[in-house]
């Protein structure tokens, strides 16, 4: 990425992980560059920087998306959830917990992603189908673990308490 | 990412007027699925993206079951495919819709971006070209209607002047004898961009014996979206039988004229029209019948 600056900063308020947030930001920047450069919140990943990894998935206004491929700007009014909100008052949230008993990581650069995307998930769907959430999960890439032990984790969580 | 500005008009006139200043380096944000990666990538030269995503006409889904559909151009596909009115009238473009990336992309890619975006391969246009879709555009000099078969001009590009935006899709409401079915070959599952994409859609007399009329639409083996001219003609008046799906499919064959690249061959393209043009038409004949799936 280029360090080109902005003669002016815009002026966000947003909403993240259940906390009001005010930000500046130049307006080239996009969310995963606001969150982790300006806000310090370094669990979300970049991975493509192009909308195909699925590495920086955070839930904005309750849908899922890449916040490599959103605007800084656009997080104005928005609520925010990222990986660092998934845990609550030092607990892991129960996919965290699956993940590290299905050993659904190795590298772990696409953990963050796939489990925001698989909270997304369950937050809609608290039962899936075991197709149901590979396919949900496909724009998520993990190029270590092929995928089976991640689907489990999930399968572990899916259709119990999910920790809510 | 180079400096770039960033807009959110609340009004129609408010949007137009940013982007006739911009003078062709202002483009609007919807989505942003495509047009913040291109702009990072340097493969748009942009100075202000103009978010729509705050302007209530461009956002707007509506269906009526005798005036149609309102599809505004920056409505994800998360939310077309949701709304259960818009899913059982029009499957054809269901279809395409919810096919379009990952889940994440679902969430911000709009049918109305994928048009602009002008890639020959893009999988909603075909089914918006077959049902008959016209676009809505504001620009500088007031409002213009356009079918979406006239919209693209090259890859990339489309016939959107300097300050013209694409306001919503007017779609008109399916009668009982109307089916439609879109189609993609990848040699994925899923996640992928069609090597070839195909629309079609008939509509069947009472009987459903015979057709009164049909379109089909071809993706990637083109500069744009095709609409074949000729399976039309052919379609119209002609009885529903296998001679017929077999002369449309080799009139789509004829229509095809793909380039070679990393997705597929020419040849291998054009074979491919001709059998999703068979499949699709099949599809949407037993949809015309009033088979739901």
């Amino acid at each position: 990425m280029s360090t080109a600056v902005s003669s002016t900063k815009t002026h966000v308020s947003t909403q993240i992980n259940a906390e009001n947030v005010e930000f500046l930001c130049e307006p080239r920047q996009s969310l995963l560059e606001a969150l982790r450069d300006v806000l310090f919140l370094t669990g979300t990943k970049e991975g493509c920087n192009n909308g195909n990894c699925g590495a920086c998935s955070v839930i904005m206004n309750g849908r899922l998306v890449n916040s490599c491929v959103v605007m800084a700007a656009e997080a104005e009014g928005a609520e925010i959830t990222t990986i660092e909100g998934i845990a609550t008052n030092g607990h892991l949230h129960p996919l965290q917990t699956s993940f590290l008993e299905n050993a659904a990581l190795q590298c772990g650069i696409c953990t963050p992603g796939f489990i925001v995307a698989a909270k997304a998930l369950l937050d809609r769907n608290p039962n899936p189908s075991e197709d149901e959430i590979r396919l949900w999960l496909a724009g998520n890439l993990c190029r270590c673990t092929g995928y089976d032990k991640i689907i489990r984790a999930v399968q572990d969580v899916a259709g119990g308490p999910n920790g809510e | 990412m180079k400096a770039i500005d960033y807009a959110s008009p609340r009004t129609l006139a408010e949007a137009v007027a940013l982007l006739a200043e911009g003078n062709g380096q202002a483009r609007v944000l919807a989505g942003g699925t495509d047009v913040i990666v291109q702009v990072r990538e340097g493969m748009r030269d942009l100075d202000l993206l103009v978010d729509v995503k705050n302007i209530p006409e461009v956002n707007e889904l509506s269906y009526d079951s005798e005036q149609g559909l309102v599809l505004g151009a920056a409505v994800p596909c998360c939310q077309v495919c949701e709304d259960p009115e818009v899913s059982a009238a029009y499957p054809g473009i269901i279809d395409a819709a919810s096919l379009v990336g990952g889940t994440a992309i679902q969430n911000r890619a709009s049918l109305g971006g994928n048009l602009c975006n002008g890639s020959p391969a893009a999988d909603t246009i075909p089914p918006l070209i077959v049902h008959h879709a016209i676009c809505r555009i504001m620009g500088p000099g007031g409002q213009r209607e356009l079918p979406v078969e006239q919209f693209c001009a090259g890859p990339g590009r489309t016939v959107l002047e300097p300050g013209e935006i694409l306001v919503s899709f007017h779609i008109p409401a399916p009668s009982s004898t109307f089916g439609a079915h879109y189609l993609r070959f990848i040699p994925r599952n899923e996640m992928d961009i069609a090597v070839v994409g195909t629309g079609s859609s008939v509509l069947l007399d009472d009987a459903g014996t015979t057709f009164v009329s049909g379109r089909v639409a071809l993706g990637a083996v083109a500069p744009t979206p095709l609409l074949v001219e000729e399976a039309s003609q052919l379609l119209s008046g002609s009885p529903v039988n296998d001679e017929t799906i077999k002369r449309v499919a080799a009139a789509a064959r004829r229509a095809a004229r793909p380039i070679s690249d990393i997705r597929g061959t020419v040849e291998q393209r054009k074979h491919l029209s001709a059998v999703l043009t068979r499949r699709t038409l099949k599809k949407a004949i037993a949809r015309a019948k009033g088979d739901s799936a």
